[in-house]
């Protein structure tokens, strides 16, 4: 067979392969948007639940899943930036600090329900916090910290050095280097890590199953220790637990949660693309 | 004899195991050009940073003897390395602009000393352009982003940037390597006028280039400081014959 052939061939191949990637995406975001669109309305979106959650919104569970996420951000982002600052640029190479960054990278792999199971022993039941608001945020950002952590290392490691010799040279310390120059440069790369882990914990279920998440609860939260409704437990429970539930309730939600994470998702690439034109080396 | 601007006394420095200086000994009088030279390998651009403490920055290093500056020991532990690192200027082989505008690369040191005076800043910032023969060229482009300057120009940024925190040392690590023939003139004729106010040593990139600014010279070989006179007696008279090797190019 000639080398023209066998090329035309193989870019077959690829291009097949790229289409099984990209088609069941595809399909399943479009069924989401076809069959949900249907469902979504002023109603549906800013009321409560009613009939069994057959009729009315999905308002808390929408609620509920903007507050976990803006109590894990809360939560997770100054302790995860500032500790991999200090693991990336202040600590020393030590067995010890090896040790900690591989534990970072393999807590990454833990599957959510290990997380969940974690929140509920540690949190919930252990100090006592109950199911609550509280107990979830601490569950969701311990599972989302590890991929900020390494994310942000990454970016800070691809600050060039020079850039360190070059601000202490000009009498400035460790802090203002990163201050001035370390952190401005790595932020996209920080941004991006947050929320690609914010988005991992605005769509799992495992993890705040047992900690904080309300079966079904037709009001807002009115302290901390409440329990919340959120979006994929909510989809979990109306999908699996709830008999003879309106295929468009199920649709809507599955729609709503969708929408909700691409969008971080879409921001997160704006934001990113953003810092990289404003970089310069 | 006057005293000394700086005195080297008896400098070991090792890299783990590698021992990359050994027994230096050497004085750099104020207000003239010193050149370290010699093979790569030798010890100049170690011997250059420990004049600020730069290679505090590297792990798994160790150093006896002393480095006196003005008298007083740098190395103490109670020294402070922020101010002393403004005291003794350091400009690098490679262009090394900060991100962000000329403006901000030259007032940076002074940002970080906490100088907030917008008239003093705009005064040092023409000053020190002025110093490194840069402000004629880019006096409409101070906001422009630092990057966008040639390399020649970079490089003189560089220097402006060291200067605009009146060091009274400025040190330099093989400044012109990266630059055309013109640009080196124009940083060689700079020095020539700097050394009027600063003590300045130099790592140069070739033995011409060290002919061409050297008051006094150090030849280091393999970590040992081989011979130290002035420019001209070292340049034309070389007493030691490893010397005189790698100036007429026999080896290096």
């Amino acid at each position: 067979m000639d080398r023209n052939r066998m090329q035309q061939i193989g870019f077959g191949i690829l291009t097949l392969s790229a289409i099984a990637v990209v088609a069941p995406i595809l399909i399943v975001i479009g069924i989401i948007f076809f069959e949900g669109a249907r469902a979504i309305s002023w109603e549906f979106i800013f009321e409560m639940p009613s009939e069994g959650m057959k009729q009315g919104g999905i308002f808390p569970a929408i609620v509920g899943t903007l507050i976990l996420t803006m109590g894990t951000a809360l939560a997770a982002i100054p302790v995860g930036v500032a500790g991999i600052i200090y693991l990336a640029e202040y600590a020393r190479d030590t067995w010890m600090t090896r040790a900690i960054r591989l534990a970072i990278v393999n807590l990454a792999g833990i599957p959510s329900i290990v997380y969940g199971l974690f929140g509920l022993g540690m949190f919930v039941l252990f100090m006592h916090m109950g199911t609550s608001i509280l107990a979830g945020v601490l569950t969701l950002a311990i599972m989302t910290l590890p991929v900020i952590i390494s994310a942000s290392e990454e970016a800070l490691r691809a600050v060039p050095m020079e850039f360190r010799t070059v601000s202490a040279s000009l009498g400035g310390t460790r802090w203002q280097g990163i201050r001035y120059i370390v952190l401005p440069q790595a932020l996209p790369g920080i941004i991006t890590g947050i929320i690609l882990g914010l988005l991992r914990a605005a769509g799992e279920t495992a993890p705040i199953l047992f900690t904080v998440a309300a079966f079904y609860l037709p009001r807002l939260p009115q302290s901390p220790f409440d329990q919340v409704m959120a979006l994929p437990y909510h989809l979990y429970v109306i999908s699996t637990q709830v008999p003879s539930m309106p295929m468009s309730v199920q649709y809507g939600t599955a729609l709503v949660l969708l929408i909700l994470v691409l969008s971080m998702n879409i921001a997160a690439s704006l934001l990113r693309s953003y810092f990289r034109r404003r970089r310069q080396w | 004899m006057v005293e000394p601007k700086i005195f080297i006394e008896d400098v070991n420095y090792f890299y783990g195991d590698f021992q990359s200086l050994r027994n230096i000994t050497l004085d750099v009088p104020s207000h003239s050009v010193t050149v370290f030279f010699g093979p790569a390998g030798g010890g100049k651009t170690t011997l250059l940073r420990l004049i600020n403490r730069l290679n505090d920055m590297v792990e798994n290093t160790r150093m006896t003897g002393r480095v006196l500056l003005d008298g007083q020991n740098i190395y103490d532990p109670d020294t402070p390395i922020a101010i002393l690192r403004r005291r003794v200027g350091m400009v690098f082989a490679l262009p090394l602009p900060l991100p962000g505008t000329v403006r901000e690369n030259v007032t940076y040191g002074l940002k970080l000393a906490g100088l907030r005076d917008r008239y003093r800043m705009e005064e040092s910032l023409e000053r020190s352009l002025t110093q490194a023969a840069l402000w004629d060229e880019i006096k409409d482009r101070l906001d422009s982003p630092a990057t966008a300057l040639s390399g020649g120009q970079q490089q003189r940024l560089c220097i402006a940037r060291s200067l605009a925190l009146e060091p009274e040392v400025l040190l330099l690590d093989e400044p012109t390597s990266g630059l055309d023939p013109i640009s080196t003139r124009k940083v060689e004729e700079s020095l020539q006028q700097l050394k009027q106010h600063y003590t300045i040593i130099i790592v140069p990139h070739s033995i011409q280039q060290a002919a061409r600014v050297a008051d006094q010279a150090a030849f280091l070989l393999m970590g040992d400081l081989i011979e130290y006179r002035t420019g001209t007696e070292i340049f034309t008279t070389p007493r030691d014959r490893r010397t005189e090797d790698y100036i007429t190019g026999r080896f290096g």
